[in-house]
């Protein structure tokens, strides 16, 4: 099995996730793409967890680990972003600008 | 180190019934308690005298009724074996001489002689310092008056329990130093600071004389210890004649400035600035009567042939013009305290005649019955100054009804001073009296006759001064202000009590009848050798009585009532002499312009040269220092150097800040990009740089 085909993926996957992180303006599309960017790290887990065995299967573990992660994070920020839009009757990040000196 | 020289031997045969000496015992032992105990209370009153109830009155007073019944049980126990104890205690040694090793001591002495100054001291102490419980309440300076009193008594019992001349020195000058703190104790006002300073050093010159006198003495013998020089006088020690002149003259010297004898007596009156129970402690106890002590301490030095035995005429002399001259100026004295202060040079003066016709028993029996009676009039004298709120006598008059203890406390001490039968006065009079009379008959000749004459005259003035103070005080209209009244009981209990021995100490020495006083003076390590009276003389005794009454008469007579014998006393303005008496013979002015002014001119004029051109030069010279370096810290240092260093790197940071303020936009997505692109980076250094 040559495991370069999935790292190709991963690597387009995470940079697709990065892209929507860097430009979507929308908090939601922002949480979506960090989701992107998850399952790009997923596919390398399980890649490498196939490609190279071991007794414990360590990457396929990892892999519900962060899947388990993700789902708090969304939770997470999903809520933040509701409280945000109730607020502020709008989502857009860069009205969020309450960080700067 | 302790070197014990206990000695014990019987009295020679000779003037003197031969007596069994003892050497005291414990109680002996323990004697140097007996200066320690003041000066310990010092101490105390000085460091924690204001949290005791009483402001620390209750220690000074605690530690002399100590001394007063330590005395006075040492008495009783050895009536009739008299004790001479003497300890040595080595605290350095100091050089080598070829008559021996030249050691500093501190020591004690119990000896007929020491115990008669330790009962004084504590006796009338103890009735001076009650009495100043009254007298001085509400001082803003109670507590340090108290210090300096225990300073002042225990001052004297160190010097008069000195088996050494080194030690008699220490006390002599704590004794001067006292004096001074309490002459001047009311300083705020100009006339007591100088006060304390004449007394100071008036006392200062006449110590010259006696450092003069124990140093040779101690070069000469070898050693400073008393016994040692008198013993060498016993053993007719030929280097220590040919110096004994000397040594003796300079000895009286000392003692004439601090027992205030011409022409060292200025002091003394003025001394009355202090507070009346200093003048009271001092007249009666302390101080002056040092100087008598020296004498009779060192009497075998007096009083054997080829030693100091020339000096005797001198002290007569000398003895003799003060209790005349002096006694003169009691009479034309406004001032109470001043009666007082010159009637106690006149009584010095009876007191070194005696000395000076080898009358060592008439002497010291004088200065004991003394300290009894002028400490009683000087107490007296400080409860109508008390009632009335003024020294002078113009103020007063007519007392008798309002302080009656005062009064007849004070006639008892004045008719006890006038030598009135009988009381105390009478007895040590008329002794000295035939001491001085039997001196002229027994070598003395001439000068023995005159002083007899002139001691007889001074009687007579005695009488008549203290006949018109009692006069001018207690009767006739009161002429003051105010309202006079009756002093405390802290105050007028001990006039009462002193009142009493004024009255009865007399009878301790009644020649011909009991003499345990003479007895008790004879018991020390050295024989006296000294006349005193086997009998009473009675046409002596009649002649000093009769002379006291007729002083008693003239003054009455003058003085009995206020206005209308005013031209009566203008009578007694004798052209020449009361202007003289008045200017006091002109002393001081002499003094002050033959010595103080040509002195102190000159010196004040260096000084003032040396403040303005030396010390001020050193002074502006450290200043211009100063201020060169402060300019080169503030402007090199500290302006150029720190502040700009500080600044460099405030700044530094400012901008920094400034600088780095930009990238903190607020957006996310910059802070998103900004950490991909460091990822990035950080991959690419990891790729190339392996």
């Amino acid at each position: 099995m040559i495991v370069n085909q999935f790292l190709v993926l991963g690597a387009l996957l995470f940079s697709l996730g990065i892209y929507g992180v860097l430009v979507r303006r929308n908090a939601i599309l922002v949480l979506l793409s960090v989701e992107l960017m998850l399952a790009a790290v997923n596919i390398n887990f399980v890649a490498f967890g196939s490609y190279l065995p071991d007794a414990f299967a360590s990457g396929h573990v990892f892999a519900l680990f962060v899947i388990a992660v993700a789902a708090a994070e969304v939770g997470i920020g999903l809520a933040i972003v509701l409280l945000i839009f109730r607020n502020r009757s709008s989502a857009n990040v860069d009205e969020l600008d309450l960080m700067k000196w | 180190m302790v070197t014990s020289a206990v000695s014990l031997f019987a009295a020679e045969e000779g003037g003197h019934a031969a007596v069994e000496l003892s050497s005291g015992g414990a109680l002996a032992a323990w004697a140097w308690l007996i200066p320690v105990v003041p000066l310990a209370a010092m101490f105390v009153i000085v460091l924690f005298g204001k949290r005791f109830p009483y402001k620390g009155w209750e220690l000074a007073t605690g530690s002399m009724l100590f001394v007063a019944v330590y005395s006075v049980v040492l008495l009783i126990s050895h009536w009739n074996q008299p004790i001479a104890y003497e300890q040595h205690v080595e605290l350095a040694r100091i050089g080598t001489l070829p008559a021996g090793d030249l050691v500093v001591e501190w020591g004690w002495v119990v000896d007929g002689l020491s115990i008669m100054m330790y009962a004084v001291v504590g006796i009338v102490g103890f009735f001076v310092f009650t009495y100043a419980k009254g007298y001085m309440e509400g001082d803003e300076r109670f507590t340090f008056f108290f210090a300096s009193f225990s300073l002042f008594a225990g001052g004297m019992l160190v010097l008069v329990s000195a088996p050494n001349l080194i030690q008699l020195i220490v006390g002599w000058e704590l004794v001067g130093v006292a004096s001074y703190l309490l002459i001047g104790h009311w300083w705020e006002d100009q006339a007591n600071n100088a006060a304390a300073i004449k007394a100071f050093i008036t006392n200062k010159i006449a110590d010259i004389g006696l450092f003069i006198g124990v140093i040779i003495a101690g070069l000469v013998v070898g050693s400073f210890r008393i016994t040692d020089v008198l013993d060498a006088v016993k053993a007719g020690d030929s280097a220590l004649a040919d110096v004994a002149f000397w040594v003796a003259l300079a000895l009286f010297v000392g003692a004439m400035g601090k027992s205030a004898q011409m022409p060292f007596h200025v002091w003394l009156p003025d001394a009355m600035a202090g507070p009346t129970p200093v003048s009271s402690l001092m007249h009666a106890a302390t101080m002056v009567t040092a100087g008598v002590y020296l004498i009779g301490r060192m009497f075998p030095l007096y009083n054997t042939e080829g030693f100091g035995d020339d000096v005797r005429t001198w002290i007569i002399l000398v003895g003799a013009a003060t209790l005349l001259f002096t006694g003169l100026i009691a009479l034309v004295q406004d001032d109470i305290k001043k009666v007082l202060a010159y009637s106690t040079l006149s009584q010095l003066g009876y007191m070194m005649a005696a000395m000076g016709a080898g009358a060592y028993t008439a002497g010291l029996f004088h200065l004991f019955t003394h300290a009894m009676f002028k400490g009683l009039l000087f107490l007296a004298a400080g409860s109508v100054i008390h009632g009335v709120h003024s020294n002078n006598m113009s103020d007063m008059g007519g007392l008798r009804k309002p302080m009656p203890y005062t009064f007849w406390t004070f006639l008892v001490g004045s008719l006890a001073l006038a030598g009135i039968f009988p009381l105390s006065g009478f007895w040590s009079k008329d002794e000295i009296l035939a001491s001085i009379s039997y001196d002229a008959g027994h070598g003395g000749g001439g000068v023995a006759t005159l002083v007899l004459v002139v001691a007889i005259i001074g009687a007579f003035i005695t009488a008549f001064y203290m006949a018109r103070a009692v006069w001018l005080t207690f009767f006739g209209e009161y002429k003051g202000h105010g309202h006079p009244h009756e002093s405390p009981r802290v105050m007028t209990y001990p006039l009462v009590g002193l009142a009493f021995l004024s009255a009865t100490v007399g009878f301790l020495n009644m020649p011909g009848i009991a003499t345990p006083f003479t007895d008790w003076l004879a018991g020390r390590l050295h024989e006296i050798g000294d006349h005193h009276a086997e009998a009473i003389d009675l046409g002596l005794a009649a002649v000093g009585t009769l002379v006291a009454l007729a002083g008693i008469a003239v003054g009455t007579l003058l003085f009995r009532k206020d206005a209308a014998t005013q031209q009566e006393r203008d009578r007694f303005r004798i052209p020449v002499l009361y202007p003289l008496l008045e200017h006091k013979y002109y002393f001081d002015d002499v003094y002050m312009r033959g010595i103080v002014y040509p002195i102190r001119g000159p010196i004040a004029r260096a000084v003032n040269w040396s403040n303005s051109y030396v010390i001020d030069g050193v002074v502006n010279l450290v200043g211009a220092i100063t201020r060169g370096l402060s300019r080169v810290v503030y402007g090199g240092m500290d302006q150029r150097g720190i502040d700009l260093a500080i600044n460099a790197v405030a700044g530094a940071a400012g901008e920094a800040g400034r600088a780095a303020r930009r990238a903190q936009t607020g957006k996310v997505q910059q802070y998103a990009g900004a950490l991909f692109a460091g990822a990035v980076l950080l991959v690419i250094g990891f790729v190339i740089f392996g």
